[in-house]
């Protein structure tokens, strides 16, 4: 499992310095602290923004365009479900409502032990396996309830070992 | 004597488990150790397509093709299939006649495939570029660094190559006219930003031969006088971008890019992008924006990115299959090129069959091919033989297409008369059991969310549209809601400032050209008749065909149906949330789907 690093001056440090100081590499950047930290937080985007000699809005206003950017913090297992077309017609909504059953919450939301996060995604281009569900980067495809119940059950059981 | 065991690593692949496969092989393979009369060399590829069916095993030079491997088939291929040719029968494709085909030659879903953007892929291992020159790869970017600059562009000019991301410009034409500014530096860009949903043709390639569009980006560059170059990738796309890093810089330690390109004094420097995840990036203006490091808005064009793309510099962007037949259309010439597919529309065109279809994957086809051909003699069919109802193509900005146009011939412009497109190649195979109005309101909601929101029409345009939408599937559909549907839909066409915007209409205005009896289904009598949208549905069990084999009950996640075993089952509607996967799981079509107004009427149990 990948092992999400506490934020600090010092990693942010790290990040930024590990790219020449250009603007071009403002995305670069704030999605190498996403996958840090699982979210950009507010005194990396600080450091950016000095960094590069840019105004902060100019990279807050990048960090809400952009999906693969969240402002608030993660949980630790993520559960993507695929809506894109393929999987639509071949029955994501009865999914999609399948976790929020399971989870007690919304796409985009966390549950309150921090264990998992939700979110719908437009098309992972695994469209002949729909409907599909990635955990982490695990995917999994033709995904019925029953699966979904079991899949769910696996990463509760692998996540408490 | 050696034989290669190919095994399919696309994605679709890996979710089916096929490293596990690999693993297995391996293990088979080396305890068979120094008895082993043949050596077996195992080999990971790119995605085959067939991803349904995978994990992909195949066995050369038997040429001999097994679906749907589990790691513990591993010891038997190799002891019989590897040691003695001999063939496993229940792994080898079932056709339509029900016979064991050998080959993919003989498998009806390869059999009138015509490859050549795909040709590579799932026979070299995408991170080996032993494997890409072995095939004769870059041979043709060696033959362009000799050629001058008018001559590549005069071959892919006459080639007819036109841009398969969805616009269909002539990548001559493009190239013709950057290489035509004497303002350096110039960039060269591909667009691997996939978007659409239900198209994955340009991750495929990526992932299974990533050299290929390297090579193409290549070419472009050296034909335009571009040193520097960008591939912008979806952030979905993990392994698509972990193959062409890899790629870059095996090409870059051999000295066929860098500071050198082929020992000419062409130089080139290319580096990965990974896209912020915003469908709206796909569109050229937006996608430089983003790789110069802003928020991907388009603007308007009244100066093409041809003149000024990033940072304000010539700029050429091609899209990922664009890129992956400019090395054929080098080595082979234009003219060979051309004469594949149709008059205007050259070449082939790979297609994402997905939906309702039998035998789901990436298809590669001549530009020309009936839809009929695509999805009855490719795809097989309608999934459990049920009836087609319509295709969709083009992904969010495209249109429905109906079972009276079936027999239409795919290109460019042909699609594009009825109010669809070709786009990027996503098809989507709808059966009587999807809605139309819902597809509407579906993609409509995807184009709410990815909009900009910079010009109004399309931001306001798609939310009003997508209220309407939202009423007319949950019942509260009024008089006149079509119509105004209508105006807005021309409204968003006429007056939108990028192409997304523009044609953001398509599909509710071409769900209402053909379906359009649907939508008043669901305004005047309250009805869905695909049974899909939930506040207007109710599905009951026929007692006359039910024989209560109980798979119903079984996955049903309201626990709403009753019922022993062999004896009739009753849904309580109380309970019932109207998901249909009762009528899913039954066999024998015992789950009607009724309107909401309709259950009284039958005598249905309360």
């Amino acid at each position: 499992m990948v092992e999400f690093l506490e934020v600090s001056i010092e990693s942010i440090d790290q990040i930024i310095h590990s790219y020449e100081c250009s603007q071009r590499y403002a995305l670069a950047i704030m999605q190498d602290m996403q996958r840090t930290y699982q979210y950009v937080p507010r005194e990396g985007m600080e450091a950016l923004a000095q960094y590069l000699d840019c105004p902060v809005s100019a990279l807050y206003a990048m960090a809400t365009f952009y999906k693969a950017l969240s402002l608030v913090p993660k949980g630790e297992h993520i559960i993507k479900c695929c809506d894109g077309t393929a999987c639509h017609i071949r029955g994501a909504s009865t999914l999609i409502d399948g976790v929020k059953r399971e989870l007690g919450i919304e796409p985009g939301e966390t549950t309150e032990d921090g264990f998992f996060s939700f979110e719908t995604v437009n098309c992972l281009g695994s469209c002949a396996l729909a409907p599909v569900l990635v955990v982490d980067d695990v995917y999994y495809g033709k995904v019925t309830l029953e699966k979904l119940k079991e899949i769910i059950a696996d990463v509760r059981k692998g996540g408490a070992a | 004597m050696e034989k290669q065991i190919l095994i399919c690593c696309g994605t679709g692949c890996r979710a089916n488990g096929s490293m596990k496969v690999v693993e297995a092989l391996n293990e088979a393979a080396r305890e068979q150790g120094a008895d082993a009369r043949v050596i077996a060399d195992v080999k990971t590829t790119g995605c085959n397509g067939f991803c349904e069916n995978g994990p992909i095993v195949k066995i050369l030079p038997d040429n001999l093709v097994y679906y749907k491997v589990k790691p513990a088939d591993a010891k038997e291929i190799i002891e019989k299939t590897v040691q003695s040719g001999e063939e496993i029968p229940r792994l080898m494709y079932k056709d339509d006649t029900g016979t064991r085909v050998r080959s993919q030659e003989e498998n009806p879903f390869y059999a009138h495939q015509h490859k050549v953007a795909l040709r590579h892929i799932g026979r070299i291992d995408p991170e080996n570029i032993e494997d890409y020159l072995k095939e004769g790869g870059y041979e043709a970017l060696k033959r362009a660094v000799s050629m001058t600059s008018d001559e590549i562009i005069t071959e892919v000019e006459k080639s007819g190559l036109r841009g398969r991301g969805g616009a269909g410009f002539p990548a001559g034409r493009k190239w013709r006219t950057a290489a035509s500014y004497e303002h350096f530096p110039k960039y060269v860009a591909c667009n691997g930003d996939e978007g659409d949903p239900g198209a994955f043709m340009d991750r495929s390639i990526l992932e299974g031969d990533p050299h290929c569009v390297i090579e193409g980006l290549a070419i472009a560059a050296v034909a335009v006088g571009a040193e520097e170059g960008f591939f912008y990738i979806r952030d979905e796309y993990d392994l698509a971008v972990k193959h062409i890093k890899k790629a870059i810089q095996d090409a870059e330690e051999r000295g066929i890019i860098g500071e050198s390109v082929m020992g000419s004094s062409h130089r080139l420097k290319l580096s990965v992008v990974r896209g912020g995840g915003a469908f709206v990036c796909g569109e050229s203006t937006a996608l430089m924006a983003s790789i110069e490091g802003r928020v991907g808005e388009p603007r308007a064009k009244y100066i093409r990115s041809v003149q000024r793309g990033l940072w304000n510099q010539p700029t050429v962007l091609n899209n990922v299959e664009t890129l992956a037949n400019i090395p054929v259309i080098i080595q082979e010439g234009g003219d060979a090129f051309a004469r594949i597919g149709t008059k205007n529309s050259s070449g082939t065109k790979v297609f994402a069959l997905v939906g309702k279809v039998k035998r789901t994957g990436l298809v590669e086809v001549p530009m020309g091919t009936t839809l009929r051909h695509l999805i009855y003699d490719i795809g097989g069919g309608i999934l459990n033989n049920r009836a087609f109802k319509a295709v969709q193509t083009g992904g969010p900005s495209g249109g429905c297409i109906p079972e009276s146009m079936l027999d239409l011939e795919v290109d460019f412009d042909s699609l594009a008369e009825y109010g669809a497109m070709m786009g990027s190649g996503g098809m989507i195979v709808m059966d009587d059991r999807s809605c139309m109005v819902e597809v509407a309101r579906y993609y409509t909601n995807f184009l709410c969310e990815e909009s900009c929101g910079k010009c109004t029409p399309c931001r306001e345009g798609l939310r009003r549209t997508l209220e309407i939408l939202t009423d007319i599937c949950e019942g509260r559909g009024r008089e006149g809601d079509i119509e105004l549907l209508e105006r807005l839909g021309h409204a968003m066409q006429d007056a939108s400032l990028c192409s997304l915007g523009k044609t953001a209409a398509n599909p509710v205005l071409t769900t209402i050209q053909y379906f359009r009896e649907e939508y008043e289904a669901h305004i005047r009598e309250k009805r869905c008749p695909a049974g899909v949208c939930k506040e207007l549905t109710r599905f009951a069990i026929q007692p006359e065909k039910c024989i209560g084999c109980d798979m119903c009950a079984r996955g049903c996640p309201a626990y709403a149906i009753s019922g022993g075993k062999k004896e009739v089952h009753t849904i309580d509607q109380t309970k019932c949330i109207a998901c249909g996967s009762c009528r899913e799981a039954c066999k024998f079509d015992a789950v009607v789907t009724l309107g909401r107004n309709d259950v009284a009427e039958r005598g249905q149990q309360a």
